[in-house]
């Protein structure tokens, strides 16, 4: 065995051994290094989580293909009845067999038959709970034969539903002879979605590594004299660092035991949580092995590299352990590099334009991360030169700000992880913050405008809709046309556009257009500022017309009488010239071709109305659209991220206040007989007390401002690349500072005890 | 310190003759230069002179005839004046010192005491050797600290003993 | 000695664990005079100095300063104390390395809210006096051991206090260093009027005493007082 691995391993078991103290240290650096990596190797499952949803939702897709299949014994005609449930989303499917070997959708035992349905254990939950009540309409009284199992789902928390529907027809539904498609092309995740993720990695992860860097130095003032020990039998430096390598590999090493099993134990609870409607299971949570190779190789190499640049802060003496107060001027030049690079890359994306392409996401993600590391950078600097200027006060304060003085390192590097953060957190939370404004402001536009549309497709009836509609507790308003395409009944010429016909009665259709005096029998031609020439003159009394897509309704001819009008600015205003027909001048198997699109009006203070309304919708047509105009879902949407990244952002925090209050500890424990003395001469404890608050306020104050301008600046950056208005959200802004004020204070209180402690006269007497 | 009150010491635990005296005080204190005769008898007959001691008996036992000798009440407060007064300090006080400190054992008298005593002379020297250093010129502080040097190890040699007065005890009346 | 004693403890017991540190000490300190604490190591003299200056309480007897009893005063109370009357000089360790020594001599005026440039102002007069004004600006870190312990005198007899408390404030020095704090302590002390309790086991240091007090396990022998 060499002479170098001897000294790692010396190093190895001095981390361990040593007592109660040097357990204890041992405990905390694992369990340190572990939550940190534990965090790693969830982070780094996302995108192998990502990967087996991916799969699962592949093996289930039912989207045709190109090609027209016949009837046969293995086809199934399939309706999409994908709806919602107070916000959550439901993935439902009508089926009906046409042969007697239907393919079987994934994670399904048995074909449901009419009249059956197979529901995803989370539907089944909500079944039976007392909502089921509200939802189970929307099953239309049909019995649950079973359940969907895992490889049918996308993740646990899934809504999901296969209805067996005899009364299928090939109208708006598709002819599928299996389930799943291999080689999809998949879209990605949205750039704004990637670019979020981006930096909520980046957020999340700076800390992380702060802490960890911290972790492994957990009980550095007692390794120091330990080695000085050393030292004095005859260590040379070299073997020193050897063993403080040891030391930090093999508290790395616990770590990542520690990591490992903090991992298993921690996505076991991943099922419980859906956000963004996106649940996983535990079997899903599953670092990818490069990144899990990294993990493991990295976080050592991180450990020994930290332990090893701290070692460079003391001289390592055989009598002793000298700090080096050579106090290094901390330079800004170069710390205004990577803020200024990061603006300089993300200024192309401001204002008009946004994020374009992926190389705009790899431009917009670099950016937002140099900007960040800008925050990093020049913390230290700004902490140095507002500690340097820094005048009287109380003596706690003088001690205070002295101390920082004198070594500002280990306070900076902890603080940097909640500049990160705090940064991160308040320019994500202004991004949403933004965006859910929007949302409400746009409807608050058109206050009176309906809420809801109701789109049917196999359901022409408006009259029977419109009633069913309004006899529907919550509704206080419904309105609806009949709306079929239309086109010239002669060889269509290129680039002709396809002209609308909405029948209804006058009342809505005064919706579009002004009429003038209207009554049933009536037929007008709307007439826009853009009317195309070519569809003016096609479109005129006397003109024969096709109708349906498909010349589904037959022919028809614009009778004499129409009038032309001018269309309206409403909620549902016409753009395009369009035909309006009053009721009675069509016959229902020319308007059988058509679909129904109902506004709906919801009562106010009613939030089951919307899904009583959507219950109506199903029953008048199983196969209709519901969609809800305001931004109730986007809402939801955005509060679990939100809420997501606040308890992130908490997260982090804690850990990196957990670290400052074991450096402050720390700390204490080595000045034990100072302040023993500073009691002596009569110091009073609360001036000392004072001093351990300031010591931690003051450089988290600094980082708060940091991170405050660096959130802000991310913010408005995030902001205008997608879009959005610049708005500050100050409630955001106070609350991630307060988080930051509230480390400060944690930290204080929970070193008082230790300072009491360490205080009584007992300390004078230990030498 | 004069071998009669030695003599005196040794005496207190009982009569003697001229001979077990010299052989007493060889024994413990006689390291250096063992004592002639004719000083033993000198002193002896000093003693008698003086009144501290007086003639116990004579014995003749096949040989010359031996005289023993007891103390008076005037000898024992000889010797109680002499152990409860400090020494002056001086130069390579530590013969005596030990003499007063094993015949304060033999004798039952504190030893402890006898320390303090010494002690407190000791230190009273130095607070005057310190004050003259602190009004003198240099000549002078350089001769005080030689004498402050030297006051200090008794000093050291006063403490020692005192720590190890249980095992000295032990060792003297064994 | 005709007056009364400013500072008395009587009888005093303290046990550390199962340890007895003071096992029946006794002794008085008058106005102005310099008494030596001598005895070895663990001999309890240290104790006695932290109980005399009311940083430990004896689990029993009684320590008076002018008349008040230690143990019947608050925290508070006797830290306030020992910010006014007291001062303190211990062997090393103690002045705060980050602060100059001019600011070191400075804190306890500070602690007692005296406005900056003042407590600076009488602190740079003090390193006059102890012959190390020119160490102001300079850290502890960056003196000599002696050096040091003049700048802690100097911080110890700033607040004009009434008893001193030294516990080997040579401990760490050579002998010429040493000569040299003691010499000014105890003229600085004279000139101040204030009494000093020099707790020491080197009876070279203790000759700049008035008198001594020995202590052998835990009890006190005042033999200059019986004489």
């Amino acid at each position: 065995m060499s002479a170098a691995l001897k000294d790692l391993l010396l190093g190895a078991r001095f981390a361990v051994a040593g007592g109660r103290d040097g357990w204890t240290r041992a405990v905390l650096t694992a369990v340190g290094v572990g939550v940190g990596v534990a965090l790693l190797l969830l982070a780094a499952s996302v995108p192998q989580a990502f990967a087996a949803r991916q799969a699962r939702d592949d093996a289930r897709s039912d989207l045709v293909s190109s090609g027209q299949l016949s009837p046969g014994a293995n086809t199934v005609l399939l309706g999409y009845t994908d709806t919602e449930f107070r916000g959550d989303a439901v993935r439902g499917r009508l089926l009906r067999a046409e042969g007697t070997r239907p393919p079987v959708p994934p994670g399904v035992a048995r074909f449901p038959g009419p009249g059956e349905v197979v529901v995803s254990p989370a539907l089944k939950a909500l079944l039976d709970s007392p909502d089921g009540r509200l939802f189970a309409p929307r099953l239309r009284g049909a019995r649950v034969i079973g359940t969907i199992a895992d490889a049918g789902l996308s993740g646990p928390g899934e809504l999901a539903f296969y209805l067996g529907d005899g009364a299928l027809t090939e109208r708006a539904t598709a002819r599928i002879d299996r389930f799943g498609q291999a080689g999809l092309e998949h879209e990605g995740l949205s750039p704004l979605l990637v670019l979020l993720v981006v930096i909520i990695f980046v957020v999340l992860l700076l800390p992380i590594a702060v802490f960890l860097a911290s972790a492994v130095r957990f009980g550095g003032e007692r390794r120091d004299q330990r080695l000085a020990a050393l030292r004095l039998i005859g260590a040379d430096p070299r073997m020193t660092r050897r063993i403080a390598a040891g030391e930090a590999t093999a508290g790395a090493l616990l770590g990542l035991g520690v990591g490992a099993l903090l991992f298993l134990a921690g996505r076991q609870v991943a099922p419980f949580f859906t956000v963004w409607d996106v649940s996983v299971f535990a079997a899903d949570v599953r670092p990818g092995l490069p990144l899990t190779a990294l993990i493991v190789v990295a976080v050592p190499v991180v450990s020994v590299a930290a332990g090893l640049a701290a070692l460079r802060g003391v001289a390592i003496e055989p009598l002793g352990v000298t700090r080096r107060a050579t106090v290094t001027r901390r330079r800004l030049w170069w710390r205004l590099i990577p803020p200024a690079a990061g603006l300089l890359v993300l200024a192309p994306m401001l204002g008009d334009g946004g994020v374009q392409g992926s190389a705009g996401q790899y431009q917009a993600a670099a950016g937002a991360v140099l900007l960040l590391l800008g925050a990093v950078a020049l913390l230290p600097w700004l902490i140095d030169l507002v500690v340097r200027r820094l005048g009287g006060g109380p003596v706690g304060w003088q001690l205070a700000v002295r101390r920082l003085r004198f070594d500002s390192g280990t306070p900076v590097r902890l603080v940097n992880g909640i500049t990160v953060a705090v940064a991160g957190t308040i320019g994500l939370q202004m991004l949403f913050a933004g965006a859910q404004s929007q949302s409400i402001t746009e409807t608050g536009h058109d206050a009176a405008g309906p809420q809801v549309i109701v789109q049917t497709h196999t359901f022409t009836d408006r009259a029977g809709l419109l009633s069913r509609l309004r006899s529907t507790p919550g509704v206080t308003a419904a309105d609806a046309s009949v709306r079929l395409t239309t086109q010239p009944a002669r060889p269509p010429r290129a680039g002709e556009a396809l002209v609308e016909l909405r029948e209804a009665d006058c009342a809505s259709l005064a919706h579009y257009a002004r009429l003038g005096r209207c009554s049933p029998g009536d037929v007008f031609l709307v007439r826009t500022s853009e009317s195309d020439s070519a569809v003016t003159a096609a479109y005129r009394p006397g003109a024969r017309l096709t109708l349906g897509d498909d010349g589904g309704g037959g022919s028809w001819t614009l009778p004499a009488r129409t009038r032309v009008v001018t269309g309206t600015q409403t909620y549902d205003a016409v753009r395009q010239d369009a035909v309006l027909v009053t009721p009675g001048v069509l016959r229902p198997s020319q308007l059988a071709a058509g679909t129904i699109q109902a506004y709906v009006w919801l009562s106010p203070g009613d939030p089951d109305a919307l899904e009583r309304l959507r219950n109506t919708a199903v029953g008048a047509d199983p196969l209709s659209m519901v969609g809800v105009q305001s931004a109730v879902r986007m809402d939801r949407k955005f509060d679990g991220i939100r809420r997501g990244l606040y308890i992130g952002a908490v997260i982090t925090l804690l850990l990196i206040a957990a670290s400052m209050l074991i450096g402050v500890l720390e700390q204490l424990r080595e000045r034990r007989r100072l302040l023993a003395m500073l009691v002596a001469v009569g110091t009073r404890r609360g001036t000392l007390s004072w001093s351990v608050l300031w010591q931690t306020a003051v450089p988290v104050l600094i980082g708060m401002v940091l991170a405050v301008v660096f959130g802000l600046a991310l913010g408005a950056v995030l902001m205008s690349m997608v879009q959005l208005p610049l708005s500050v959200s100050w409630p955001v802004v106070g609350g991630s500072a307060g988080l930051g004020a509230a480390v400060v204070l944690l930290v204080t209180a929970l070193s008082l005890p230790a300072l009491w402690r360490l205080t009584r006269p007992e300390g004078l007497r230990t030498e | 310190m004069s071998i009669g009150q030695v003599f005196l010491g040794l005496l207190e635990s009982g009569p003697r003759h001229g001979y077990d005296l010299k052989r007493a005080y060889d024994d413990r204190f006689g390291h250096v230069r063992p004592l002639h005769y004719g000083q033993v008898y000198a002193t002896l007959s000093r003693l008698l002179k003086d009144g501290f001691v007086e003639l116990d008996g004579v014995e003749q036992v096949d040989g010359p005839e031996r005289k023993r000798y007891a103390v008076t009440s005037a000898g024992v407060t000889d010797v109680d004046r002499w152990l409860s007064t400090a020494e002056k300090p001086e130069l390579y006080l530590q013969n005596t010192l030990y003499t007063k400190v094993v015949l304060a054992l033999l004798s039952g008298r504190s030893a402890a005491d006898l320390l303090d005593v010494q002690r407190a002379e000791h230190l009273r020297h130095m607070r005057e050797l310190t004050r003259r250093k602190a009004s003198g010129d240099l000549a002078d502080q350089l001769v005080c600290d030689h004498a402050l040097f030297h006051l200090e190890a008794d000093l050291r040699w006063l403490e020692l003993t005192a720590a190890r007065l249980d095992e000295l005890t032990k060792r003297v009346l064994t | 000695m005709t007056a009364a004693p400013l500072l008395e403890a009587d009888d005093l017991h303290r046990s550390f664990g199962a340890t007895p540190a003071l096992d029946g000490a006794t002794m008085r300190v008058w106005p102005g005079e310099v008494v030596a604490v001598m005895g070895s190591s663990g001999s309890g003299k240290s104790t006695l100095l932290h109980c005399l200056a009311g940083i430990l309480l004896p689990d029993s007897g009684v320590v008076t300063y002018g008349g008040r009893d230690l143990s019947a005063m608050s925290e508070t109370e006797r830290s306030a104390l020992r910010r006014t009357d007291f001062g303190f000089v211990f062997q090393f360790g103690q002045l705060v390395p980050e602060l100059t020594c001019l600011e070191n001599v400075a804190l306890p005026l500070r602690l007692e809210r005296i406005r900056r440039g003042e407590a600076e102002r009488r602190a740079a007069e003090w390193l006059e006096r102890l012959e190390v004004a020119d160490l102001a600006r300079k850290r502890p870190g960056e003196t000599s051991g002696g050096q040091a312990q003049r700048v802690a005198v100097a911080r110890a007899l700033v607040t004009r206090p009434r008893v001193v408390f030294a516990d080997e404030p040579t401990g760490a020095l050579d002998s010429l260093n040493g000569e040299k704090v003691m010499r000014l302590l105890t003229q600085a002390a004279r000139e101040t009027a204030a009494a000093v309790v020099l707790v020491t086991h080197e009876a070279r240091v203790a000759g700049y005493s008035d008198r001594e007090v020995v202590v052998r396990d835990g009890r006190t022998r005042d033999l200059t007082r019986a004489s």
